[in-house]
């Protein structure tokens, strides 16, 4: 009973601030309802009794990337005004994809995993469990995968230091030798 | 293991509260007073160890600059903050123009909540843990970058150059020393092999991680110790609120209840800083326990584990104090060359060398069972 009502809590939180994040006039605000949004998602995972995905959501998503969004913002040009909203077929089109993708993935939660799915009462995975699984090769074990992404990760980081690293202009090189 | 008695614990009066309760009311009901009563309890601990933390840090500054400090309230002074308390709580909310009005007042909150949600899951002693996370460590770590959200709101929508470089400032700060901090905790779960703070406390009864660990622990001590001072925004690393350059940085614009609770969270990340540090490094609320000593044990346990606790971060938090009143403010830039260039490499390979410590059985309670083994 107190779940049923916390999670509905959580999911009006979700859809009214996911609701607000997108009409939103000003980009800062737009940043902080999606911050909201992410919390409350958090909230779904602490309902769901699995502390770690808790934890991770808060600190990858709420600490780590909104800090990173809002200070991309900062760096705007003139973060404060207001957007224009520019009316438009890029309105409705969006809007029938996010009706179509609601009814596209309704129908299979419908079909397919009510009824299949169940919820295993399970005792708190420990972090030692999570562990092996992340770093294991047997059967259920994602060894490569988490590699996988770590290798994506660091190109990403390299391919950004790239990007950021500033070109030296002849001008520059040739008061670089005077140097 | 034997059985110490423990006369000034807390816990046969928590049963007595759990057992009243669980009697006269229905378990769900009995269970919804429990956590009201847990959150009040929270939140005056929170209050006053704020209270407190203020008049100390002005009495110690006032040592260190050999003054007085505050003496006119009370015997020495004790209830300066008190009455402090009460100014602010009715002084006025100044209203700012041209301001985005929504997140200026938002952003308190994030602040505080951030700090609020990290004390919650604290181990003050004995039974005296609200949430016993098995991932305690990383919790805290989670929650405690909530704040900075907060800290760059605020300085962004108080439409004001000073309170927005603060808050450049602070942001950079805070999301630099978090890796350093996180990197530190890391190497002492490696340690004890689990994240839940009273499963650190256990395996730390004879022997403080800071000596089990050696070397890797303490350098890895005294990194969270430098990136928590420098994540709370104080002592050398108060760029953000450096008031020569930028009055008061990100809080500038801000006055009466909403300054408060700034305030009040920048001193209880100071606590929870020092806290973290006791559990995880010097045995958290376990008193000072030699194996064989019997007698002796006893006699320490006579000593409550809140005591120790709160004994044991006093300790560190005058660290901090010391620190900040001793040293000049630093550069933003060679701020972040500390850490960037120096603490993290140190502690990525510091990390190393703690993994190959513990699988090479290097430990003391490895190397001395007799003397510190479980």
């Amino acid at each position: 009973m107190t779940e049923q009502i916390i999670f509905y809590l959580l999911a009006l939180a979700i859809t009214a601030f996911s609701i607000l994040a997108v009409t939103s006039k000003r980009i800062v605000r737009s940043a902080t309802y999606l911050l909201f949004v992410l919390l409350a998602t958090a909230g779904l995972y602490m309902l769901l009794g699995y502390y770690f995905l808790f934890a991770v959501q808060i600190s990858v998503y709420a600490g780590g990337i909104m800090v990173l969004f809002i200070m991309a913002i900062f760096l705007t040009h003139k973060p404060g005004k207001d957007i224009r909203t520019k009316k438009g077929w890029r309105i409705h089109a969006s809007l029938l994809l996010s009706v179509v993708g609601l009814l596209f993935s309704g129908y299979i939660v419908l079909n397919n995993a009510i009824g299949i799915v169940q919820f295993i009462e399970n005792e708190e995975l420990t972090m030692q469990q999570i562990g092996t699984a992340m770093l294991g090769t047997g059967k259920q074990q994602y060894l490569l995968s988490f590699e996988m992404m770590s290798i994506l990760l660091l190109a990403c980081i390299v391919g950004a230091i790239l990007i950021a690293r500033k070109t030296k202009t002849e001008k520059n090189e040739s008061n670089d030798t005077e140097l | 293991m034997l059985i110490y008695s423990q006369p000034l614990e807390l816990t046969k009066l928590l049963a007595a509260i759990d057992n009243f309760l669980q009697g006269n009311l229905s378990p769900g009901w009995a269970i919804l007073v429990k956590g009201i009563l847990v959150g009040i309890l929270l939140l005056a601990t929170y209050a006053l160890i704020a209270l407190a933390l203020i008049y100390i840090e002005r009495k110690v500054a006032a040592f260190f600059q050999a003054r007085l400090g505050p003496n006119r309230l009370g015997k020495y002074g004790v209830i300066q903050s008190l009455a402090d308390m009460i100014k602010i709580l009715i002084k006025e909310v100044i209203h700012i123009n041209k301001a985005d009005k929504l997140l200026f007042y938002a952003a308190p909150f994030f602040v505080i909540v951030a700090s609020v949600l990290a004390f919650g899951a604290l181990p003050f002693g004995i039974n005296l843990h609200a949430i016993d996370f098995n991932i305690g460590v990383f919790y805290l770590l989670a929650v405690s970058s909530l704040g900075i959200i907060g800290i760059l709101l605020a300085g962004w929508s108080s439409n004001n150059k000073y309170s927005m470089i603060g808050a450049m400032r602070s942001g950079a700060q805070f999301i630099s020393y978090e890796l350093s901090a996180g990197f530190s905790l890391m190497t002492i779960v490696v340690l004890s092999g689990s994240m839940q703070f009273s499963e650190i406390i256990e395996g730390q009864r004879y022997c403080w991680n800071l000596f089990n660990g050696h070397l890797p622990a303490m350098i890895a001590f005294v990194i969270y110790l430098i990136s928590g001072h420098a994540e709370t925004n104080r002592g050398p690393f108060d760029l953000p609120e450096a008031e020569s350059e930028l009055t008061a940085g990100y809080h500038t614009e801000y006055s009466g209840l909403q300054f408060g609770f700034f305030y009040l969270s920048e001193y209880l990340n100071m606590f929870i800083i020092a806290a973290v540090a006791t559990t995880v490094f010097l045995g958290g609320w376990m008193p000072i326990q030699i194996k064989g000593l019997e007698a002796f044990n006893q006699a320490m346990w006579y000593i409550p584990s809140w005591a120790w606790f709160f004994g044991k971060a006093g300790l560190l938090m005058f660290l901090s104090l010391w620190v900040r009143w001793s040293f000049p403010r630093l550069r933003i830039d060679l701020l972040l060359n500390l850490e960037w260039k120096y603490l993290l490499p140190i502690n990525l390979v510091n990390l190393l060398v703690m993994v190959l410590v513990v699988l090479s059985g290097f430990t003391l309670t490895d190397l001395f069972p007799v003397l510190f083994g479980k």
